[in-house]
């Protein structure tokens, strides 16, 4: 039976151990090993193409992996543990004759969640969210956000254990990619995983605990943020009054000039040396600033500047879109 | 297996509800009505047409006492074979050769019987002659013997039943049978095969697979689409067993199948709901491969013709009980339920039909698992050893 006991609390809520899933020759998936940690919020980083949809789409068992073995909440066959997961795929579909209340009863339904009870519930979800006049409206009447809004909570409706949404700020303006940041973290709080895929790094920089950067079907990084960050030494940016002496055969050697200013990663031997330097030499020092780097650089690093590219298209199309 | 119903349950109720309360389910009850109702006035209007215009009208060129011989034979002897057996006779003058009375443009006879009732002459296109020479050789006969002729009187001694009689009305019960059913199938199964594009086209299938076994859509599914049959066939039985009880004659009683009338219909419907899987399971699984309304139309010709061969094969079975090809169309799938209908109306045994009713069902379920694997592997492209899938449990 699907999820009639709840499975004991395993450490990871997703694991995926050496998957591979090709279609033709095309590897879209490559021996892909994560684990996601259980009350976290995780993101899987990436451009598009990258394989995060199809990973995710493996993970849930969806698609079946040509090589490797996954768990979901601790079971080796996905769809056992249905009844405790909530899944918001890429590509966002509802019944366009439902009622907004009925789609979210329904998509309850279909995870175990008796109508009557998945009914009211999406009644008071909408009531809240400031949908109340669209209640009774079928889906095909809605806007696209208000579509998508409707089609969110029909998976968390049956308060799932975890949930996992591909692209979930993908079509959605401003105001509700905060409002939808805002609903993660109060799911999060109340100790659900959330998996999510995205290629809007600042939406991962912000949510995320852990992440893993997919590129080529790859996990080119797996942990936390922090991490992910700490691949990359601190950047100094450094401006002085003169712009030569003794002073600066103490610059790394990959220092960087550009806009006036000096541009290297903090030494391993720390800035003091430097510093020294330029008093000595005395330069004159105008600023002095060491600036922890972003998942931004730290992408660029991982992933390489091609795929950081793409994430930046990728991103600009969506809005332009 | 539990979670499967319950998952194909939720799937089947949005369907049926989704079908049932939409305002084109009037025109789907109403629809099949429509020909039924026309057809009846016109069989009411034709009936008429053929027993009177249409029976082939014969000139009497004859002198007026053999016209009037000719007449009261043709009146006894239709007395006797009923008012459709002979041509009608209408007195022409004697006058005119017959052929120039057949070329005149306000002719109405097909044909002229000129000469004496002991020597009739019969003029006409060849055709006709062949036609009517047998029925006005027996006019003649009778009007010739008017004196002598008695009619002999056959006297009547009556049973309750005859085992021929029985057997020629079980069949035909059969045969009715077979046909009720596979109209109905041929008629509501058809529209299983867009099923899935609705899903498809919406990005529905996603959440869908998801969330429940691929196994539980294409059930639930098939049981809405069963439902809505059920609702329409309770619409359209009634409104003809409504018919049948206003129009019927009084005294009129059926015929009993073999295995009465309370099974026999029990089992009509057990079949028809087989068969109805058994096509709609098929058409689920090739309709969920198409990615269009127009592939799926495409689909529809070659699937068509499949079905009416499989109902010419079983119509020829029915009256070959325990030959090998009746056993084969019981065997075969696909004919099962048709071939069984027959046999319920001409053997009584009822534990055929049992393991008729298991044997069908497993196919039902095999070929769901097979639309099932296809559907993963070629449109949800899932990886995977395809005969691993095959006979692992439904969550994977």
């Amino acid at each position: 039976m699907i999820g009639d006991t709840p499975a004991p609390a395993a450490p990871y809520a997703v694991e995926g151990h050496a998957l591979v899933k090709a279609f033709g020759d095309f590897r879209a998936v490559d021996g892909v090993d994560i684990a996601v940690p259980a009350g976290t919020i995780y993101g899987i980083l990436g451009p598009n193409g990258a394989g995060k949809t199809t990973l995710l789409r493996t993970l849930l068992g969806i698609i079946d992996p040509d090589e490797g073995h996954r768990t979901l909440l601790g079971d080796p066959a996905p769809l056992r543990m249905a009844r405790q997961v909530g899944y918001l795929p890429e590509e966002r579909g509802l019944y366009p004759s439902m009622k907004a209340y009925e789609a979210i009863a329904f998509m309850g339904a279909l995870r175990g969640l008796p109508l009557h009870v998945g009914r009211e519930r999406a009644r008071a979800m909408l009531q809240d969210y400031g949908m109340g006049a669209s209640v009774e409206k079928p889906i095909r009447q809605l806007s696209k956000g208000m579509a998508q809004t409707v089609q969110l909570f029909g998976t968390i409706v049956h308060e799932p254990r975890l949930i996992v949404l591909d692209e979930p700020f993908s079509g959605l303006d401003a105001m509700n990619q905060e409002k939808l940041e805002a609903l993660i973290r109060d799911q999060a709080r109340k100790g659900v995983t959330i998996l999510f895929s995205t290629h809007v790094i600042a939406h991962a920089e912000r949510l995320c605990e852990r992440i893993a950067i997919v590129a080529g079907g790859r996990i080119r990084f797996e942990g936390s943020v922090s991490d992910a960050r700490d691949r990359l030494p601190p950047q100094v940016t450094l401006r002085t009054r003169l712009s030569d002496g003794a002073w600066r055969r103490a610059l790394p050697t990959d220092t960087l000039a550009q806009d006036g200013a000096w541009h290297f990663a903090l030494p391993d031997d720390g800035i003091e040396p430097l510093l020294r330097a330029l008093l000595d030499g005395q330069a004159g020092i105008e600023s002095l600033s060491i600036e922890r780097p972003g998942l931004h650089d730290a992408f660029v690093a991982i992933a390489g500047e091609a795929a950081a590219r793409q994430m930046r298209d990728d991103a600009t199309q969506e809005t332009g879109a | 297996m539990r979670e499967l119903l319950r998952a194909a349950s939720v799937i089947a109720r949005r369907d049926f509800t989704a079908v049932v309360l939409s305002r084109t389910f009037i025109l789907f009850l109403i629809g099949p009505l429509v020909p039924i109702v026309i057809g009846m006035v016109f069989a009411g209007f034709t009936q008429k047409i053929s027993s009177t215009d249409l029976r082939p009208v014969v000139g009497i060129a004859m002198t007026p006492a053999d016209v009037g011989a000719l007449e009261r034979a043709h009146k006894r002897l239709t007395e006797r074979m009923g008012p459709q057996a002979l041509p009608r006779l209408h007195a022409v003058p004697l006058g005119l050769p017959p052929r120039t009375q057949l070329a005149r443009p306000d002719s109405d006879v097909v044909a002229i019987l000129s000469g004496t009732v002991s020597r009739p002459v019969l003029t006409g296109k060849p055709e006709d002659l062949d036609r009517l020479q047998g029925d006005l050789s027996l006019i003649a006969s009778a009007a010739q013997a008017e004196k002598v002729l008695h009619m002999v009187k056959v006297e009547r001694q009556e049973v309750s039943t005859s085992l021929g009689a029985q057997s020629q009305a079980r069949l035909l019960i059969g045969r009715t049978g077979q046909i009720v059913i596979f109209f109905l199938t041929i008629l509501l199964a058809g529209m299983i095969l867009s099923n899935l594009v609705e899903e498809k086209t919406n990005k529905i299938i996603e959440i869908l697979a998801a969330a429940v076994p691929v196994d539980a859509i294409f059930l639930g599914k098939l049981i809405a689409m069963l439902g809505m049959s059920f609702v329409g066939i309770a619409f359209w039985g009634g409104t003809a067993f409504a018919i049948f009880m206003a129009l019927k004659a009084p005294g009129t009683v059926l015929p009993d199948p073999a295995v009465g009338w309370p099974a026999f219909i029990a089992l009509g419907i057990v079949y028809f709901a087989m068969a109805y899987t058994l096509l709609g399971s098929l058409f689920l699984g090739i309709g969920a491969q198409a990615a269009t309304v127009r592939e799926v139309q495409t689909l529809n010709m070659p699937i068509t013709m499949g079905q009416m061969m499989i109902f010419f094969f079983v119509s020829y079975t029915v009256d070959h009980m325990g030959s090998p090809l009746e056993v084969a169309s019981v065997v075969f799938p696909f004919s099962s339920p048709f071939a069984m209908i027959a046999r319920a109306a001409q053997d009584a045994a009822l534990w055929p039909h049992l393991v008729a009713i298991l044997w069908q069902g497993a196919w039902v379920a095999l070929i769901i698992r097979i639309g099932v694997l296809l559907f993963r592997r070629h449109v949800l492209k899932s990886g995977g050893r395809w005969w691993k899938q095959l006979f692992r449990g439904s969550t994977g």
